[in-house]
């Protein structure tokens, strides 16, 4: 019987293995080596989390806790590499190797004619290594580690057709919008150690009480709650990761990278951090109501006026890389409203979903030979059958169709947004409601467009459309059954049982979670329950304006546009954030460098100090050329009564 | 084993003596040089390995120590010793002139054992600065050590070679000369040159200010620290690549040292007195020479505003313990700042030995510094833009290299001091990220620019392995700074407990 501690290790070390040997012996190996190997290496990780989550979620294994290994002793303060297994881990494992197994299969189809293949399989099993690292981890030293690995695999895998200039512009862009949050985080984690005294989760929330009565004076004169001030530089670490308003500026350009990256990276897993990371914070987040009000206004923010853009869009990725970013408002929202147990339930069934959509646009896109603009679409339908049923079952998931796994978390999400009571759940609550319209508007907007209605794409193109290999579509349909059914399986395990009791902990004054554990009395019940409520209604007002606008009546799209164009052009310039970023950040950067270099550096510096100085030791020695005399011994003497009056002055003065 | 053994002499005179060696061979015999050179390197640095495998971490007393008379008049010794803060140090140096050893190969032609001979005297000379705990011994290899560097530059450096040499010369000069000063006034106090006797030096406040200041401007320009830093961006780019990676690696951690050795223990109060003239001049360098490494067009000159930049760390982890001190919060922290500090140093000797490595690779084929003048260099040297993104990474602080480590120990410390100083150290995160990644991205990235870029080979296998071997360091040093940060505690905590009682 092997130890758990070994199939823990094991978990994150079976992908970085594959990933070394595709890395390192790529070219020896080959394509079906490289592609072998890693699918090989997440398997297991997969197969072992499996395993874990069993033993956790039925066979109630008690809290696993330790140090893997020492990374330095500094000051007392013990920094250390480690992992943390409770229910929430291992549900967070389970989905992350899932989702990135079923990627890797799918790779194989799309990345097939690349040369960059083994490079590819390589990068994603790394950044499976990273992902794991950085959800395993008991102390925030390693959540930092994960944090900014799996931030570093996603600029490599966003710029990896390095050759075009979007590319390389986009994971630049990426990772620096991410530094800015990191850069908040990194802040958070020092007012924690300052406190606390420790890096270690547990720890740390055993001494955050000394956070609560402490202030701190950042602006003279104005004192702050520490655990306030540090749960906001958390949570701004969160923002960048997963993206919220304003450092959400970074993803919808990530769609540059291959759609397989997109799927994982940018859809179902990285992105997903910042939402991990505040539930797993929950014991210092419930501290703090200013920071939980914080938390649900960006996420609201973020849930509408993301979702509105994505109505404008042509692009088939990018109108999937907006419904992500809405999404992730809807998850942030629940954590504001303290009901992290259903933001984390979100952010599964979400991995679900909508790695199941961009793996189907991906599946158009091959179809389409790299085509991604919806406009030249239409009536795919009946070349595609499969991608079409993946899609259909995908956009109700995401739209909340009753049923469908979207449907459970998205309503646990509203009804606990609807009890919340923290500051600016209510503005939060018209946000989510309102989004339910809007998502299920775009959404399928998209889907006819792409599927159904009149075929718009050249005679070209048109003549080689067909369903795409089983590389392709059994991951489609693999992802399929989960995105359908899981919500109804899993609701009362992971929000209503105690699977995460001792890893999310809710104060009682927060009661969205016991209002929405009130409602529920079984899924089938909470399904019927829901067409008592407005959402359902609003999601099917949304199908039904989608299919009026774009296929019965397709003229109407374009007067609407005619009749709201200062509103479209908002949309379409995405609020201007932008151009709003590249003059005031970058083009000012920029100038100040310059400035500070040529004025600083060139003209005060060296200018004036340096070269001046060197001129006044021209003059200087002009004058005294004449009391040269060219004898050693008075320059011996002049030297010593030099040092000597020097001395004096100093001992004396 | 070693115990009877004069190690740290045979360490420091070894390079000397065969550097001396490989002048005999001549510059009709290349070949021969080359090898005398590397071997030479290769036994010095197996030398200095049991300075570390013996070191006792347990003390804070000196260790290897050798002490004789030498100027018996003026009290002067032969007196050297390491702890906690040099060893780590020495080693570095020996590590690297191998690096630079193997990296000048094929690369110098002329006048290649006066070259290798002018490394290997220097590396003699940079054990001495290091090991010296007579305040004369120390100077001498203090000033001695740049001799070599100004041939170097001066002979084997870039057109505008006369011009950088006499600044780099008249800077260094200016603050050697005061700091001579001021050590032969602490001689008139305390009768002896030794360091020691400095450290136990009752000093008035207006003495140790005086004093203080003396030593800063000589530290100072060597960090160099803004705004006595012009000097190096104009050394850097007429330097050969070698003279570069000694220049960043080791040259300017002798600033840093100084204030460890001299500056705190010397004259702690007046230290904590005008802390906030160091701390002010440290960020800045953080700020002010990130965004001035933001627009800089040769690859060379932005490394060195990025080291400056990086050795603002360095100076700022050493100052804000007694911002700790006063925080009110406890002392904890103190020993995270000054042992992040010194970590900096020695990653920020790997990584940016590896950046101008990296970029002398390139120079060697395309002889241009000029990022305009590159353009997807990935396309046609991958195993090159492999290495130079990870040390690119390493550059802006990605954990996991050794990058990190120093600067989130001296962030997460001078939170404790302050939280705007804090704040202001953290945006090296957007600022170091920024600098590096648009050079990457406009070097490394992007389609092939032009038909010299077209026609590049990629490394070969001794750039191959100069490159490996650094990358190894930093990412050993990045997983597991431990063996690194143990060495130095019992040295850091008796600095504390010196540094946190007056002199007055």
């Amino acid at each position: 019987m092997v130890s758990m501690e070994s199939v823990y290790l094991a978990i994150p070390l079976a992908s970085l293995l594959g990933a070394l040997i595709a890395g390192f012996f790529g070219k020896k190996i080959g394509r079906a080596g490289a592609h072998t190997v890693t699918i090989l290496g997440v398997a297991v990780s997969f197969i072992l989390s499996l395993i874990v989550l069993k033993d956790v979620a039925f066979d109630g294994a008690p809290i696993y806790n330790q140090a893997v290994y020492t990374w330095m002793i500094s000051d007392g303060i013990r920094f250390e590499v480690g992992f943390l297994i409770d229910g929430l881990t291992a549900l967070m494992i389970t989905v992350v190797t899932a989702v990135s197994l079923m990627v890797h299969i799918y790779t194989i189809g799309y990345m097939h004619d690349d040369d960059g293949y083994q490079r590819f399989f390589c990068y994603i099993s790394l950044f499976t290594f990273s992902m794991l690292m950085l959800v395993m981890s008991n102390n925030f030293l390693q959540l930092f580690f994960g944090w900014e690995a799996v931030g570093l695999m996603s600029y490599l895998l966003i710029g990896f057709w390095f050759k075009r200039e979007t590319a390389i512009y986009a994971n630049m862009k990426a990772f620096l919008v991410n530094r800015v949050g990191d850069f908040g985080f990194l802040l958070g984690i020092a007012v924690v150690l300052m406190f606390t005294g420790s890096l270690d989760y547990y720890e740390v929330f055993d001494r955050a009480d000394a956070m609560v009565t402490a202030t701190m004076q950042v602006i003279p004169g104005l004192d702050w709650s520490v655990i306030t001030l540090a749960c906001i530089l958390l949570f701004i670490g969160a923002m960048g990761k997963s993206a919220q308003v304003p450092l959400h500026v970074w993803l919808p350009d990530s769609m540059e990278g291959p759609t397989p990256i997109s799927a994982l990276i940018h859809a179902a897993t990285m992105v997903t951090a910042g939402i991990f990371m505040v539930a797993r914070m929950s014991p210092l987040f419930e501290l703090s109501s200013t920071a939980l009000s914080f938390v649900i206004v960006i996420g609201a923010t973020t849930a509408i006026f993301m979702g509105l853009i994505g109505i404008v869009q042509n692009d088939i990725k990018r109108v999937v890389a907006y419904s992500t970013l809405s999404q992730l408002g809807y998850m942030t929202v629940a954590l504001g409203a303290s009901a992290y147990s259903a933001a984390i339930f979100h952010l599964m069934t979400h991995a679900f979903f909508k790695a199941l959509l961009f793996l189907a646009a991906g599946s158009v896109i091959i179809a389409m030979h790299h085509e991604q603009d919806i406009r030249k679409m239409g009536g795919l339908k009946k070349y595609m059958p499969i991608t079409y049923w993946v899609s259909l079952v995908g956009s109700l998931a995401l739209i909340g169709f009753p049923g469908s796994s979207g449907y459970f978390s998205k309503d646990a999400i509203l009804i606990a947004t609807h009890n919340a009571e923290v500051w600016g759940a209510g503005y939060a609550y018209l946000a989510v409601l309102l989004g339910v319209f809007v998502t299920a508007f775009y959404s399928f907007r998209m889907f006819f467009l792409v599927f159904h209605g009149e075929e718009r794409m050249d005679e070209h193109t048109r003549s080689h459309l067909h369903e795409t290999p089983a590389v392709v579509t059994v991951p489609l349909i693999l992802l399929a059954i989960p995105s359908a059914i899981i919500g109804w399986i899993t609701i009362d395990a992971v929000l209503f049982s105690d699977f995460f009791d001792q890893a999310i902990i809710i104060f009682n004054e927060h009661g969205a979670m016991a209002a929405v554990a009130e409602a529920f009395h079984g899924p089938a019940n909470f399904v019927l329950h829901g067409f008592a409520g407005l959402p359902v209604y609003l999601a099917a007002a949304g199908v039904g304006s989608a299919w009026y606008i774009y296929l019965k009546n397709p003229q109407l799209a374009t007067s609407l546009k005619q009749r709201f164009i200062w509103i479209y052009n908002v949309l379409d310039n995405k609020y201007y954030f932008d151009r709003f970023n590249e003059i005031v950040f970058a083009t000012s950067a920029r100038g100040i460098g310059q400035v500070l270099w040529r004025l600083g550096d060139a003209l005060m510096i060296d200018g004036l100090i340096v070269n001046g100085s060197a001129r006044l030791v021209g003059w200087v020695s002009s004058v005294v050329r004449y009391t040269q005399t060219g004898y050693l011994n008075h320059y011996a003497f002049a030297m010593i009564s030099g040092l000597i009056l020097l001395l004096g002055w100093v001992v004396l003065g | 084993m070693y115990a009877d053994w004069p190690l740290l002499s045979l360490v420091i005179w070894t390079p000397i003596f065969g550097g001396i060696l490989v002048l005999f061979a001549g510059d009709s015999n290349p070949a021969g040089a080359r090898k005398i050179a590397l071997v030479v390197s290769l036994i010095t640095f197996l030398l200095t390995v049991p300075l570390y495998t013996q070191f006792n971490t347990s003390t804070h007393l000196m260790q290897f120590v050798e002490r004789h008379e030498w100027i018996g008049v003026f009290n002067i010794e032969y007196y050297v010793g390491i702890d906690g803060i040099s060893m780590p140090l020495i080693l570095l140096t020996s590590f690297t002139t191998v690096i630079v050893i193997i990296s000048a190969w094929e690369v110098i032609q002329y006048r290649v054992s006066q070259y290798m001979a002018a490394f290997l005297i220097m590396e003699g000379f940079m054990f001495g600065t290091f090991a010296a705990l007579d305040s004369i011994l120390f100077y001498i290899f203090f000033e001695a050590m740049l001799i070599p560097m100004f041939l170097v530059i001066g002979i084997w450096g870039g057109a505008n070679r006369i011009y950088a040499t006499l600044k780099f010369f008249l800077y260094t000069f200016i603050g050697s000369v005061l700091m001579l000063v001021a050590l032969i006034y602490m001689y008139t106090r305390s009768g002896s040159f030794a360091i020691f006797d400095f450290h136990h030096l009752q000093l008035s406040l207006n003495e140790q200010v005086l004093i203080f200041l003396a030593m800063l401007v000589a530290f100072a320009v060597k960090v160099p620290m803004w705004p006595v830093h012009t000097w190096l961006p104009d050394a850097h780019v007429e330097a050969p690549t070698g003279g570069s990676v000694i220049l960043a690696a080791i040259m300017l951690k002798i600033g840093g040292y100084g204030f460890l050795r001299f500056s705190l223990p010397i004259t702690p109060d007046a230290s904590a007195e005008l802390d906030w003239l160091i701390i002010t001049m440290s960020l800045t360098a953080v700020v002010y020479i990130g965004f001035v490494a933001l627009v800089q067009r040769d690859m060379k000159k932005l490394i060195a505003y990025s080291s400056i930049a990086h050795m603002g760390f360095v100076t700022l982890g050493f100052f804000i313990v007694f911002r700790i001190f006063d925080s009110g919060f406890g002392d904890q922290g103190a020993a995270l700042a000054l042992e992040g500090g010194m970590v900096q140093m020695v990653s920020h000797g790997f990584i940016s030995g590896a950046m101008f490595l990296c970029v002398g690779v390139l120079y060697d084929r395309m002889h241009s510094r000029q990022i305009a003048d590159y353009g997807g260099v990935a396309n046609t040297m991958p195993v090159f833009a492999a290495f130079m993104v990870f040390f690119a990474m390493a550059n802006a602080g990605l954990p996991g290299t050794s990058g990190f480590v120093g600067e989130f120990m001296v962030i997460l410390a001078s939170f404790k001091a302050s939280f705007w100083i804090a704040f202001l150290a953290a945006t090296t995160l957007i600022l170091g990220a920024a600098y590096t990644l648009w050079m990457v991205k406009r070097v490394i990235y992007g389609d092939i620019a032009n038909d010299n870029v077209r026609v590049l080979n990629d490394i070969n296998k001794r750039e191959f392995l100069f490159l490996a071997l650094l990358a190894l360091a930093v990412l050993g040093l990045g997983l597991w700074p431990d063996p690194l940060v143990e060495v130095m505690h019992p040295t850091i905590d008796n600095l504390l407990n010196h540094i946190a009682n007056t002199k007055i």
